[in-house]
Parts: structure tokens; C-alpha cells; sequence
């Protein structure tokens, strides 16, 4: 296979998707806290996932598979994160299957992130750190391969995360290119951090939203050869052209009608072809390709809303409470050192969790609420709530040495205070 | 004595206190050989008390372009026809249905459901240009009767019920015009001695069925716009109700409270208005199931809607300085309302967030779980008229903190009351209720025996009393 690098003036392409879906929690009422109730609305995770690898990932990875067959110069990389690699596991391990197919043909780079693609930067201690290797314990035991380079949620990124992931070990990490990092260079380079081994790939976000949120702006589909042609009038001196997305792009936030599965083959026809660009993958480019300069980030940025910083998940005061009282949890939890808890408990620090809570306005607060299950921000929060509540109880429980998940809560309740007792003892005699 | 009473809903289909009342008044104003005749906008089912008659608005055809005026109107000229038009049936359960031409309510404004769980619908709000095109109309209908015929040509039958929500939606003044109708087509049909309307919704049906029979007209005040907004009073309301008060023979105001917002902001002769306190229905002590609190032990209650009125920011200041003492201090707030975004965003600004708990609106079971795990019912009200509330917590046997701004308060001699915006103060009396048990036991046991005394049935004599008064004066 054509692996080696090439050294003609063709420019490097990165492309990137991103696979995640949450565990979506259970609709929890202020009386059903303590009743026993799951955390996690298993039914409607279900269907979401087996709706959206129908629409999807299913047929974008046979696409995908086609063409890589068709063309194998073609190369893409994909973050899958540990939440959607355990839904898969219980609800559509077909999708695995046929992510399994892609890695086989070594076409097809997989990533590293936060296993529950969590905001474990932001929490003290090693969290971080643990839920990072366990993503990659995770991609091994999957996909036979070990990452090399890291991806944050939603591309989270500072010279603090770039140290810890370094440490790490990973020689490469993605973040987006905005302009208040960059200046006024282009992102299309590769970047070093200023005291790590890191190289730093930064996304293209223009050519990247062209894709992911302007395909049918104005009413009619984006064609590839536009979107080749506008490939091609970036300047010969760019190095590398990074595009990142959600994969959920093609079938599920544009669905099949608009033709975008027609734009995907049709664009990866059009790269494997093209004379001067050369598909990469982000592991290939950082080791091939010089870096051009220091990359300072002293404050944190993200791919999210206008911003991008970290507004979208900790932006209000809701957030950042529910935020700071779940990662309270985090010693106890660790105490009690039970796997199932410490699961649910990172499963409740998936990012979208607090997406879902943002009072942003405008185009932002449109995005939020496309992607929210909630009808509004105050309802995300209290059934958020409802649910940590009631997972704390179940932790305070256990701290307490009880291990049975199921029946402890009640003995729990049935000992609970003496003075609720003595009152209706009192209305009794009254 | 026949009552012709006008209300805007009733139990059990009920979105606040306005229901309860009218049905403990009613109930008991049959003890006093009163007949009602009780119209509410819409009939849900299930609404019995004795000797009361229910009409549903919603089944009273009335002209689909015309005004009250000239209902009122038609009502003089045409004083024999007295006859129900509509096919009445008794129910086993005393309740008399009044069905009409199944042809005529073919022609129905489109209705909706509100949905009280979600955090969109709360208050009532309305389309601004709502009044501008009910007073449009008016001129057109009456100066040119051919308009209407027009209209029946367009195969719209001129007369037809008009499908009543009984909310408090977007619609609300179109609905309360159209109750309107509604009332002066009822009092040009039936006989009654004294007309009795609950709150500004039913002002106007009150006013135009005066107009129709010329009985005495009493309005009930359960709460006026200046408790519901502060001093962001809508005008359209205000007005509506400053209407009703000002037509009317005897305005009933729910506590002394009222009686002086009555008399200073809407500038009604203090001898016009007569203090009726609410009563509450007495319960028989059930055998309570014991509710386990989901949340800690040491819960203090907030219930009611959350809005300016109920004072919800008060109490999260009170709360605050409540967990500085009691660390394991929890706050259930029981309800919506508009102030809940607010309410919510202050409670994680001071990250307080995992001490309070959010059940959304309540009714039935699940208030009497509140209560049963409730150890304080805290009642911070900015202006409450009355507050039926406290009494509810009283009767479930939990203790009470009511603010002095509230109706409830002149009855209540036993609880403890604090300025509504005195959180230190509101925090303390919090904190003692919590930590001292044979405190919240002695105000528990005593107020019990308080409300033993406060009823509807004391609330019915008194008003049976104004009602013959006033026809006496009518007579003579």
C-alpha cells in the first residue's frame, strides 16, 4: 500500500469524524428519586441508536468500505467515544462489525478521547487521566489498534490539557482552529505545543461547517466539485487542511433526501483522484511533517457555538452547579470502588448532559435545543438533577457499606428519621 | 334564594385555588337553602355539589358575530321568552346538563389543551391586539345588521357555542368577552335573585347578566391584578376589573388585605366592600401511608405557583442563610410558574442546586406526598390575598411560616409570620421550626384546632347575610 510519504508539493488532507451518542437518562419526577428507577432510559437509548446506525452509520460506513476498496489511497479518521462503543456493544453491534471492516482495510485511524466524552479536564485529580487510557484500552480490545493521537470533547484544548496528554504519551492532538490562537496564521499547518513533543493538528472549522452545517444552506445541496474547487484555491504553501465533524452528518442531521450520502462518495472520489491534495491520516501527518510554529493556548478552546470556549457546557451558573456537584461525588465514588457505579456515575459526565442546559439565544441557542431532548434548559437541569439526587443516594448507601444496588435503597428509606414517624403519630392521636 | 354564579373553573378539574373555593362556598351556601346555578366555561366532568346546578359555557349558543350589548339588549325586548332553549338533564349525582341543538355546536373555535407540566404555559398571557378586535366588531355588528346575515349566508350558523377552554391561555380575553355572551344570553333564560362573579374573568358575564335581569350584582374579589403583578399591572385587566367593581351592588373581598387594595388602588366606598375570609373543607383524618422523603430528613416545603405573587425569590434567600445553619437542609419547591427560570438560576448561582427539588405542578396524590414529608410549609407571598394553602399544610399537619402580606394571617393567630422580604428573619423562624420539634408540634397541634374554626360554612352565613340584605334593599 501507498503508506510512505510523498514528498511532491501535493498538500496534506485530513478527514475526521466524530461518533458519539449519550446515554440519554431516564425521565425522573422528584417522586420517582429513591424509587429504584434506572438512571438511564435504556428503551429510548435503544431506538436512538438503532435509529441513527440505520440512517447512518450503517450506510456511511458501507460507503466508506466501497470506496477505500474502490480507491486505496483513500484515508480517514474516526473518534469513536466509549459511550457509543458500549451502546453499539448492546444495541447495534452490527455497526461495530462494519467499523471493524474499516479498520481491517488500514485505511482508517481511530483516535483517542475521553472514554465518556466528559469534561474530565475540568475536574481535579487524575479523572482525566483515567478515562483517557480507558478509551484506549477500549479501542484495543474493539479494534486491535492503539491511538496515537487525542481528541478532547469537542476538541477542548489548552497548553494544561496539551501537557497532560503529552505525559501521556500521545505525540499528536486536534483542536480547532480558531483565530484568537492562531492570529493571523492560517490553520492549515501543523503546530507544536511550546514545551511538550506534542504536534497539534488544527481544525479547518470554515471548511469544516461548509460540510457539517451549510450543505443546504440556501435551500439546495453543496456539490463536491464546489467544495473541491474551494479545496483548491487554498494557498500551495498550506501543509495540511484538517476537516472535523460529527459523523451523525450524513443521514442524521442531513438526511439521506439531501443527497448528502451522494456529496460523501462523490467527495472521496473526487480526493483519492486529486492531483494536489494526498489523503492522511492525523498519526501519518504528524510524523512526516515539520512543524511550522509554536501554538500558545493559555485560555481553553473548543469547537462549540460561537464562543468556542467552553460556554456550551459550563457557560451558566446551572451548569457549572450540577457540573460541581457531580464531580463532588468523585471520592466517594472512588472509595466505594464499585465498577457499575463508577460507569454511571462517568456516564452522567457526558458533555451533552450539560449541553443540554445552556440559555444560549440566537443560532447558538437553536443548536442547543436541536440536539436537546429537553424542551427547555430548566427542564434538562431539574430531571438532571432528579437523576444525580437519586444517584447520590444510592452512593451514600453504598459508602455506607450496603453493596445490593436494588434493595438497600429501600432499607435505607424504611430507617429514615424518626421525626417524619413521630409527626403522623401525633396526627393520629390528635 | 337563587344564585346565578359565574366561576372560571371548578373541581376537580382545577388550576388553582380559584376551584376550591367555589366549591366549598357553594357546598355550603346548600346548608343555607341557597340554590346555585353554577356556569363555568367548560364542563370537564365530575363537578357535584348540592343544591347547584352547573352550566357549561361552552354549550350556550350565542351569536357567533355579535356583542354583549346586544345581548343585553335582546334580553329587554324579548322579556317572555324565558324558556331554556337548551334540553336540560338531571344526573344521578344532582348535576343538571344543559345540551344544545347538536347542529349548533357544529361550529367551534379551535380549542386547545394546555399543558401544565411543561415549563412553557404558566400564567396567563395574551395577544396584545386581542381587545382592539373585540371592540372592532362591535359597531360593524350592530350599525349593520346585513354583515351578519352575510356571515350566516357563508353556511356559519349566526348562533353557536362557543368551545371554552376554561384556561388561562393566549386566548383568555377572547374568552372572558365571550363569556360575557355567554352571561347575558343564561340571566335572559333562567330566574335567580343575586348574581355572583368569581374573579375578573367573570366580571363581564356578571355585569352584562345584571344588565339582562337587573338583579343584584355581587363580584367576589380572590385576588386582584396588583397581587398577581405587583406594579406591572396589565391595564386590559385592571380595567375589567375596575369595571366589575365599580358595577357592582357588593364587592366581597377574601380578607381585610384585599378589602384595602379594594378600597385604595381601585377606589371603591370601604362600605361596599365586605370582608368574606375562605374557609377550607374539613378532611377527615385518613390514615396516612407513610411517605419516606426521596431527599434528607429536615424538608422545608415551598408550594404554589412560582411566580411574583408567591414570592419564590425570598425564599431562596431564606434558604440560604437556612443551610449556613443546617447544612442538610432540603427545599422542595411544589409548582411553575414564570419566575421558575429565575428561581432556578439564582439557586445555582449560590450553588444550592442539590438541596432543591423541583416536582413541577401538583395536584391530587401528590400533594398529600409533599405534605407527608414536609417538616416546615413555608409561604413567603408578596401579596397573597388569602392563601388557601397554609390551611391545606395545617389539615396535612405540617407546620406553617406565612408572610405577614397575606390574607390567610388575619385567621391564623397561632403561626408564625414574617415580612415577606425579611429573609433573616423568615431563615431564623425557619431554622427553629427544623430544630426545635416541640415547637412545630405545639404550632402543628394549635392550629389545627385554629382551623377547626375557619370554614365555608362560616364564610356562606356571612354571605347569605349580604345576599338577603341586599334584595331586601333591591325590593324596597
Amino acid at each position: 500500500m501507498n503508506s510512505l510519504p510523498n514528498t511532491a508539493p501535493r498538500r496534506n488532507l485530513v478527514l475526521y469524524f466524530q461518533v458519539h451518542q449519550p446515554q440519554r437518562l431516564s425521565n425522573m419526577r422528584f417522586f420517582d428519586i429513591g424509587s429504584g428507577n434506572t438512571c438511564f432510559d435504556e428503551e429510548g437509548n435503544r431506538n436512538i441508536v438503532q435509529r441513527i446506525a440505520r440512517e447512518c452509520y450503517l450506510p456511511a460506513n458501507d460507503i466508506l468500505l466501497k470506496m477505500i476498496r474502490k480507491h486505496p489511497n483513500i484515508r480517514v479518521a474516526f473518534s469513536l467515544s466509549g459511550v457509543i462503543i458500549d451502546q453499539f456493544d448492546d444495541y447495534a453491534p452490527e455497526v461495530l462489525d462494519s467499523f471493524r471492516a474499516l479498520a481491517a482495510t488500514g485505511a482508517v485511524e481511530f483516535l483517542s478521547e475521553t472514554c465518556y466524552h466528559s469534561l474530565a479536564c475540568m475536574m481535579p485529580g487524575k479523572e482525566f487521566e483515567e478515562q483517557v487510557l480507558s478509551h484506549a484500552e477500549k479501542v484495543y480490545e474493539h479494534f486491535g489498534v492503539r491511538p496515537t493521537v487525542f481528541r478532547n470533547t469537542e476538541l477542548i484544548y489548552n497548553d494544561e490539557i496539551g501537557r497532560r496528554v503529552s505525559r501521556l504519551g500521545f505525540l499528536g492532538i486536534m483542536a480547532d482552529g480558531v483565530e484568537k490562537v492562531l492570529g493571523d496564521r492560517s490553520p492549515n499547518h501543523v503546530f507544536h505545543h511550546p514545551d511538550q513533543e506534542l504536534k497539534i493538528l488544527l481544525r479547518n472549522y470554515r471548511l469544516s461547517d461548509d460540510i457539517a452545517f451549510r450543505f443546504m444552506e440556501g435551500g439546495k445541496p453543496l456539490t463536491a466539485e464546489k467544495y473541491v474547487s474551494w479545496l483548491n484555491a487554498l494557498p500551495h504553501e498550506d501543509q495540511v487542511v484538517n476537516l472535523a465533524m460529527d459523523y451523525e452528518t450524513f443521514g442524521e442531521h442531513h438526511k439521506k433526501e439531501t443527497g448528502i450520502f451522494k456529496f460523501m462518495e462523490d467527495l472521496l472520489s473526487r480526493l483519492a483522484k486529486s492531483r494536489s491534495f494526498e489523503m492522511t491520516t492525523p498519526s501519518q501527518v504528524i510524523r512526516v511533517t515539520e512543524s511550522h510554529s509554536v501554538l500558545n493556548v493559555p485560555h481553553l478552546i473548543s469547537w462549540a457555538d460561537q464562543e468556542r470556549d467552553l460556554s456550551a457546557w459550563l457557560g451558566n451558573d446551572m451548569q457549572r452547579d450540577a457540573f460541581d456537584t457531580l464531580a463532588g461525588l468523585e471520592c466517594d465514588i472512588k472509595n466505594i470502588d464499585d465498577n457499575e457505579t463508577i460507569a454511571q456515575w462517568r456516564n452522567l459526565q457526558t458533555s451533552d448532559h450539560f449541553y443540554y442546559m445552556s440559555t444560549k439565544k440566537g443560532s447558538d441557542g437553536m443548536v442547543h435545543s436541536y440536539f436537546s431532548p429537553y424542551a427547555s434548559p430548566y427542564e434538562a437541569f431539574i430531571n438532571y438533577m432528579n437523576v444525580l439526587t437519586d444517584f447520590s443516594m444510592r452512593v451514600q448507601i453504598l459508602k455506607a457499606g450496603k453493596i445490593d444496588h436494588s434493595v438497600s435503597v429501600k432499607m435505607a428509606i424504611d430507617q429514615w428519621p424518626q421525626s417524619m414517624g413521630s409527626r403522623m403519630t401525633m396526627m393520629a392521636t390528635h | 334564594m337563587k344564585v346565578l354564579m359565574f366561576g372560571w373553573e371548578f373541581p376537580p378539574h382545577i388550576s388553582g385555588g380559584l376551584g376550591t373555593a367555589c366549591h366549598g362556598l357553594t357546598n355550603s351556601l346548600s346548608k343555607e337553602n341557597i340554590d346555585v346555578l353554577f356556569v363555568v366555561p367548560k364542563l370537564h366532568g365530575g363537578e357535584s355539589a348540592d343544591r347547584t346546578d352547573f352550566i357549561s359555557a361552552s354549550r350556550v349558543p350565542i351569536s357567533v358575530s355579535g356583542s354583549v350589548e346586544q345581548y343585553i339588549s335582546a334580553g329587554r325586548v324579548n322579556p317572555d321568552v324565558r324558556t331554556p332553549l337548551y334540553q336540560v338533564i338531571r344526573q344521578q349525582t344532582g348535576v343538571e346538563q344543559i345540551e344544545v341543538p347538536s347542529s349548533l355546536s357544529a361550529y367551534r373555535a379551535p380549542s386547545f389543551e394546555e399543558t401544565s407540566s411543561t415549563v412553557s404555559h404558566w400564567n396567563y398571557q395574551f395577544a396584545d391586539t386581542e381587545v382592539e378586535v373585540a371592540t372592532r366588531r362591535e359597531p360593524q355588528s350592530s350599525t349593520n345588521p346585513v354583515e351578519e346575515r352575510q356571515i350566516t349566508e357563508q353556511e356559519l350558523p349566526s348562533h353557536a357555542a362557543y368551545q371554552f377552554s376554561g384556561s388561562y391561555g393566549t386566548n383568555l380575553l377572547e374568552e372572558v368577552r365571550r363569556y360575557a355572551q355567554v352571561g347575558a344570553e343564561i340571566a335572559s333564560k333562567f330566574d335567580f335573585d343575586v348574581i355572583h362573579a368569581h374573579d375578573w374573568m367573570t366580571y363581564l358575564a356578571g355585569i352584562a347578566a345584571k344588565k339582562v335581569s337587573g338583579k343584584p350584582l355581587f363580584v367576589h374579589v380572590h385576588a386582584t391584578e396588583y397581587d398577581r403583578s405587583g406594579e406591572q399591572v396589565d391595564q386590559r385587566v385592571h380595567a375589567i376589573e375596575h369595571q366589575g367593581m365599580a358595577e357592582a351592588d357588593c364587592v366581597i373581598a377574601v380578607s381585610n388585605w384585599t378589602k384595602e387594595i379594594v378600597v385604595s388602588r381601585y377606589r371603591q366606598p370601604a362600605e361596599k366592600v365586605k370582608v368574606v375570609h375562605n374557609g377550607i373543607i374539613p378532611k377527615a383524618a385518613t390514615e396516612k401511608m407513610f411517605t419516606p422523603p426521596p431527599v434528607g430528613s429536615h424538608i422545608v416545603t415551598f408550594l404554589g405557583r412560582i411566580t411574583h405573587q408567591k414570592g419564590p425569590l425570598y425564599f431562596v434567600e431564606a434558604a440560604r442563610r437556612v443551610l449556613e445553619r443546617i447544612p442538610d437542609a432540603h427545599f422542595v419547591i411544589a409548582g411553575s410558574g414564570d419566575q421558575m427560570p429565575l428561581m432556578i438560576e439564582r439557586i445555582a448561582q449560590l450553588r444550592m442546586s442539590s438541596h432543591f427539588h423541583f416536582t413541577g405542578f401538583l395536584k391530587g396524590k401528590d400533594i398529600e406526598r409533599v405534605w407527608a414529608m414536609s417538616n416546615v410549609y413555608v409561604m413567603p407571598s408578596v401579596s397573597e390575598p388569602f392563601g388557601i394553602a397554609p390551611l391545606e399544610a395545617i389539615q396535612a399537619g405540617v407546620p406553617v411560616i406565612i408572610s405577614k402580606q397575606s390574607g390567610v394571617a388575619e385567621v391564623m393567630p397561632h403561626a408564625i409570620k414574617v415580612d415577606f422580604w425579611n429573609s433573616q428573619e423568615l431563615a431564623a423562624a425557619i431554622c427553629s421550626m427544623l430544630k426545635y420539634k416541640s415547637l412545630s408540634k405545639t404550632l402543628t397541634r394549635n392550629s389545627a384546632e385554629e382551623i377547626a374554626d375557619i370554614t365555608w360554612d362560616r364564610a356562606a352565613k356571612k354571605l347569605t347575610q349580604l345576599y338577603y340584605e341586599l334584595t331586601s334593599q333591591h325590593c324596597a
